[in-house]
């Protein structure tokens, strides 16, 4: 809306809406409620212990006064193409909850700011399944703190999924690093792996070209990171 | 259209009249006249605009005040005066932690903030609690000293609302 992206003619707060709150770990799923704030994710010991590539990410969004306002439910729904919460969306292959249906990451996020979310259709959680492992790095931009390129990489019993955003229009899987990790999961497997950069996101920051360079030092370093090395 | 509000400011409650649209630093600026709360850059980057939301340190250039209506809101203004600083603030002025002054209401409401929450602190987190504050004169290293200086003189009250 500050951006005059949108001129809706109402505004409704979901801030108060029962339901939308808690977060809860255990039986191979986090479950947090869409209105649950970033640094709470961040804060969470339970996060932290069972998915703490989550915790992490949570706790890299913005700054501190950006984690105190913003929740999950709003960056999931918002799909801002360098949004860091899609990464995981994508790359632990998270369930969507609404008012009404449930929706699988891979048809969650559609374009630029967005989703398959129908009109009037609210998130109400997020279902993140736990992995082995997981990792998440990100270039960061140096005043918002924004995505220029986020990677998440997530083992699942040698099953991987790589979850890429700030590269394209919204995020999505990075299926060549997928492959190439699930047969050789150490950082230089990425380095052989072609990153057309076709479709990128180009502007003042940093072109296609270039982000399609940070998609794969981004991804050397989430495995990297993820191997405890 | 205009909304009705009530948000207590500085522990003065305030009933309002405003436009739907209107954010609440430009409600702390226009509509209450503290004007020590500024505006950088006006998207949530610069943190010039930081205040304390019901204890919480947020930018104030994007939250819609009808958002916010009950809520409790601490300003620059309202963590102490010219004869009686706030711990942050007199640490602010014997490390020379300001050179424009610019960026330093919402500096200094951020670092009560941080170290309200993170104690016990070092440099490194300092920084890093500190990145959504952007300062285009010091190079940040004073304000580090500052913050640090500050933290072991603040009461749980000074930490603000």
């Amino acid at each position: 809306m500050k951006q005059r992206l949108a001129a809706p003619s109402d505004v409704i707060d979901l801030a108060g809406v029962a339901g939308m709150g808690g977060i809860e770990a255990g039986q191979g799923v986090v479950s947090i409620g869409a209105g649950v704030r970033h640094a709470e994710v961040a804060g969470s010991p339970a996060v932290r212990g069972v998915l703490p590539a989550l915790s992490a990410l949570a706790g890299g969004i913005g700054d501190r006064q950006v984690r105190h306002l913003g929740t999950l439910g709003g960056s999931v729904a918002n799909s801002d193409p360098a949004a860091d919460y899609p990464a995981a969306v994508v790359g632990l292959g998270a369930t969507i909850e609404t008012h009404c249906r449930r929706i699988a990451a891979d048809e969650y996020f559609v374009d630029l700011f967005e989703t398959a979310l129908k009109p009037g259709e609210i998130v109400t959680r997020v279902h993140f399944p736990v992995p082995d492992r997981a990792a998440y790095r990100k270039f960061a931009h140096p005043a918002s703190g924004y995505a220029v390129v986020g990677v998440l990489v997530a083992d699942f019993g040698g099953n991987i999924r790589v979850g890429i955003t700030g590269a394209g229009p919204c995020a999505f899987r990075g299926t060549a690093f997928e492959q190439a990790l699930a047969d050789d999961l150490r950082p230089e497997a990425v380095d052989g792996v072609p990153v057309p950069d076709a479709g990128f996101n180009s502007d003042l920051f940093a072109s296609a070209e270039y982000r399609a360079h940070l998609v794969r030092v981004m991804a050397r370093r989430a495995v990297a990171d993820l191997l405890g090395r | 259209m205009a909304v009705e509000i009530t948000l207590t400011v500085n522990g003065v409650a305030h009933a309002l009249a405003i436009p739907e649209n209107t954010l609440l630093v430009d409600v702390l600026r226009e509509h209450l006249g503290l004007k020590g709360t500024h505006v950088g850059c006006d998207t949530s980057q610069c943190g010039a605009c930081t205040v304390h939301l019901d204890g919480r340190a947020v930018k104030a250039c994007s939250v819609l005040a009808c958002q916010i209506d009950g809520c409790e809101v601490t300003t620059i203004e309202g963590i102490g005066s010219v004869d009686a600083l706030h711990p942050m603030q007199a640490a602010f002025r014997d490390h020379h932690a300001l050179q424009c002054g610019f960026c330093t209401p919402g500096m200094i409401m951020s670092a009560i903030d941080l170290v309200r929450r993170s104690a016990p602190l070092d440099r490194a987190g300092v920084r890093q609690g500190l990145a959504g504050n952007l300062c285009r004169c010091t190079g940040y290293h004073n304000i580090v000293d500052a913050v640090l200086a500050a933290a072991p003189h603040m009461t749980e009250r000074q930490g603000g609302g």
